[in-house]
């Protein structure tokens, strides 16, 4: 356990550095760990099977995967209809989508890092622990602050941003896939013999239909 | 990447002597080479992209998590991860264009593909005839131009390419919004709840709604009627479609027509018309092959293409009796303006100075809403096929007569709700409804809203102006070292307040729907209208007309200056009405490939 001393420390060195980190070498972890330069060029196989990684590889270190997934399970967690945002492989697309070598990733990619070490720092300086560790309540306390731009503080601006940002890209990232479609009660993509009306019954109940326009 | 077909001749193979050189094989160089080869002339294609296999090549049932970033759009996918363009969109690697003006609302955008069957790959499908109005455009309100031709001359060519290709839709007879002839389309797909919800609504504010026109085959073809209809007289013709009709399935009712079709329910030309032209003998494609200009005999005619073999980067020549260009409106103007001579100083057939000139798109704007009465409905199948199973022709005719409106011409109505598969943007935005909801709560809205979103997209009519047009960049060459096209762009009054007239009418007809518009409903037109070339229908740049002097064509395609010379595509439209293109370019290069047919069968060619 970290004593409240050093985390504040911490805290306030990851505060003084906020200003920089519009440039986007402020907020890389390390060397070795930046984008790849090339994406998967103007012509690649629509057929195969992609894995996040198997293009350009992923570059979150342990430690941001860690919040990352904390973050996005309390965003989209699990329940008795559909899977957690980690176990429908959110975590692994937003370390893609932050890795990915265009200019919308790479816009994206310091504004996810910052937001990520944002939701650390002020855990520790609230609760003394880190995002992940915290129980569901604390962690709620602190995206009660931030998970509506409208409403936040002045202080909570720019954490409120990545907040909106880093839903969308969790949103986004579990309903466009299978669970996501079955949650969503999506029941199409099957080939179908012939493609009937909409049944009479829902139409009358909806005042439509040929009958009604 | 990407599968050879036996049936096409690679550059290194040794060509024969050929009636007819296609550059391009979209929906003009398809239906030409098609009309050709049918009618017996031998055919060379030249395409400047890769050789393209949809039945093997198409991703039908990919889901968005099995491509990279979700499938969204990256500059080098500039439709997302599955739309089946190839190596192009907004811009092909090494082959730039660029623009005479700094200012956004000055630049044109150019959307290409470099494979066999170019766009039609990839488009929409939706094939609206133009009306009588459209071909008389200047005789009614006294803008533009005026077609040499009337719709009475088209509607033949019209009936023929939908029979062949296969439209669905249906003849309402509403004003310069035509009726097919009996038998030519296939009936429509049942609307989705939204679709009739946007029916009932938008009625009641006088604009009517009624089933779209698609390239989609929502049953087989007709294939014991519709050869001997299509070619008569021509029995090899007649067995040989007849054969390829019942090799196309009909729609599955999954997967959206942007990506292709594997089973060839929709029409791309590399499904439609490539295959049937093939099996009579007489057509060779080379792909790979970058035409760069026309090459001019001292008679005065045509002797063949130059062309780049992009494998080798060697320069070749075809030659033949007969050159159709058809590589796109924009792609025709550029391969003209660089065959220069000493007779044809400011490019070929281009004794008007009119090629390049006059380049159209469409008028675009969009709104999206969000209709309380569509949130959490049952689960329904609402794939469909694929959208526009309803639209609304422009019904603003007699309120422009008198003088109601602030903007000359019309556009049509495209939209789409339901609940069709959920990708990345599905639920964007969700916080302006939710407040910022998170967690369970968010999982309960996420289930409440999905199906309940509206879009409305307007395809307006833009007029020709002196200031849209492109010319050849003095300076830029791509990279086989064929100097590239420079745009210059204006929207005039007319495009930007019908775009302005768009956004209030969809605002309206959300409204109606009890529902909220997404966003700020853009009062000033010049802010609503998409940039030029983002709806991508690019016409224009070498009009046909009625004299050598201010057109660069006749009637049938034909270049005044050179005979053997014939702009089969977009190029030579006159006006862009708000019907999308394809299915004009189809006709026009279906009449213009008959003329060629029977000016060689009377030596004239």
């Amino acid at each position: 356990m970290t004593d409240r001393r050093t985390t504040i420390k911490w805290m306030l060195a990851a505060a003084a550095s906020m200003p920089l980190l519009n440039h986007r070498a402020a907020a890389e972890p390390a060397a070795g760990l930046l984008p790849a330069p090339n994406g998967y060029g103007s012509d690649p196989s629509l057929t195969k099977l992609y894995r996040p990684g198997d293009v350009w590889p992923l570059t979150l270190s342990a430690a941001q995967r860690r919040t990352a997934t904390a973050l996005c399970n309390v965003i989209l967690p699990g329940d008795d209809r559909s899977p957690s945002a980690e176990n429908a492989g959110v975590v692994d697309f937003i370390d893609e989508w932050v890795s990915a070598p265009y200019p919308h990733q790479l816009e994206d990619r310091p504004i996810v890092l910052e937001g990520l070490a944002w939701m650390d720092a002020e855990a520790l300086l609230r609760f003394e622990k880190y995002f992940a560790e915290l129980d569901e309540s604390q962690q709620r306390a602190i995206c009660d602050d931030i998970c509506y731009e409208p409403n936040a503080a002045a202080k909570f601006a720019r954490a409120a941003k990545f907040f909106a940002r880093y839903r969308d890209l969790t949103v986004g990232g579990y309903y466009s896939t299978p669970a996501g479609h079955r949650d969503l009660g999506y029941i199409g993509n099957v080939p179908l013999p012939r493609f009937d009306a909409p049944p009479a019954e829902l139409l009358r109940k909806l005042g439509l239909g040929p009958e009604a326009a | 990447m990407g599968g050879v077909s036996s049936h096409v001749v690679t550059p290194s193979t040794k060509p024969r002597q050929y009636d007819v050189i296609v550059v391009g094989s979209g929906a003009a160089g398809g239906q030409s080479a098609y009309t050709l080869s049918m009618e017996g002339a031998k055919v060379l294609m030249l395409e400047a992209g890769r050789n393209y296999v949809p039945e093997q090549e198409t991703p039908m049932f990919q889901t968005p998590d099995q491509a990279p970033l979700r499938g969204t759009a990256t500059p080098e996918k500039g439709f997302g991860f599955y739309d089946s363009t190839v190596d192009g969109g907004w811009t092909v690697p090494g082959e730039p264009y660029s623009q005479a003006n700094e200012d956004p609302r000055g630049r044109f955008t150019w959307w290409r593909a470099r494979m066999l069957g170019g766009r039609t790959n990839h488009w929409g499908r939706i094939s609206l005839r133009n009306g009588p109005y459209d071909f008389k455009p200047h005789s009614r309100d006294g803008l533009g131009f005026d077609w040499p031709i009337s719709y009475d001359d088209v509607a033949p060519y019209y009936d023929k390419v939908e029979r062949l290709i296969g439209v669905y839709g249906t003849s309402e007879g509403l004003e310069n919004t035509p009726n097919s002839a009996e038998g030519c389309l296939l009936p429509p797909p049942a609307p989705l709840i939204s679709d009739y919800l946007v029916q009932q609504r938008a009625r009641r504010l006088g604009i009517p709604i009624i089933p779209g026109h698609r390239a989609v085959l929502t049953q087989q073809l007709d294939f014991k009627r519709s050869p001997a209809l299509l070619h008569p007289g021509n029995l090899k013709a007649q067995k040989i479609i007849a054969a390829h009709m019942q090799q196309r399935a009909a729609c599955l009712w999954a997967t959206d027509c942007g990506r292709g079709c594997s089973i060839r329910a929709n029409y791309q030309s590399t499904t439609v018309h490539l295959p049937p032209a093939l099996a009579t003998g007489n057509l060779d494609i080379f792909t790979d092959a970058m035409v760069s200009q026309v090459v001019l005999g001292r008679n005065g005619l045509a002797t063949g293409v130059k062309y780049i073999d992009r494998i080798s980067g060697q320069e070749r020549l075809a030659t033949a009796r007969v050159i159709v260009l058809a590589a796109s409106a924009c792609e025709t103007v550029r391969i003209l303006l660089n065959s220069k001579s000493a007779r044809f100083p400011e490019g070929l057939a281009n004794s008007s100075g009119r090629v390049g000139r006059y380049l159209m798109d469409t008028v675009g704007s969009s709104v999206r809403g969000q209709v309380p009465l569509l949130e959490s409905l049952p689960p329904q199948n609402e794939d469909g096929a694929s959208g526009h199973a309803f639209y609304a022709p422009w019904w603003g005719y007699q309120d422009q007569q008198k003088g109601r409106l602030n903007f000359a011409r019309g556009y049509h109505i495209e939209f789409g709700g339901g609940r069709r598969m959920p990708d990345f943007g599905t639920l964007r935005g969700l916080e302006s409804m939710t407040g910022g909801s998170y967690g369970k709560k968010l999982k309960d809205d996420a289930r409440r809203y999905y199906g309940s979103f509206v879009g409305f997209a307007g395809r307006g009519e833009m007029i020709p102006n002196e200031k849209s047009y492109c010319e050849i960049d003095p300076s830029v060459k791509d990279k086989w070292g064929i100097p590239v096209l420079r745009f210059h762009w204006q929207w005039s009054d007319h495009e930007t307040r019908q775009a302005a007239h768009m956004q209030k009418t969809f605002a309206g007809i959300v409204e109606a729907m009890g529902g909220r518009v997404m966003g700020a409903v853009k009062t000033d037109g010049a802010e609503a209208i998409s940039p030029g070339g983002f709806i991508i229908h690019e016409v224009g740049g070498a009009m046909m007309g009625a004299n050598a002097q201010t057109s660069v064509t006749n009637e049938w395609c034909q270049t005044w200056d050179v005979k053997n010379l014939f702009l089969n595509d977009g190029a030579v439209f006159v006006s862009n009405a708000d019907k999308n293109p394809t299915l004009t370019i189809m006709a026009l290069a279906w009449r213009a490939s008959d003329h060629i047919a029977r000016l060689m069968r009377r030596r004239e060619l």
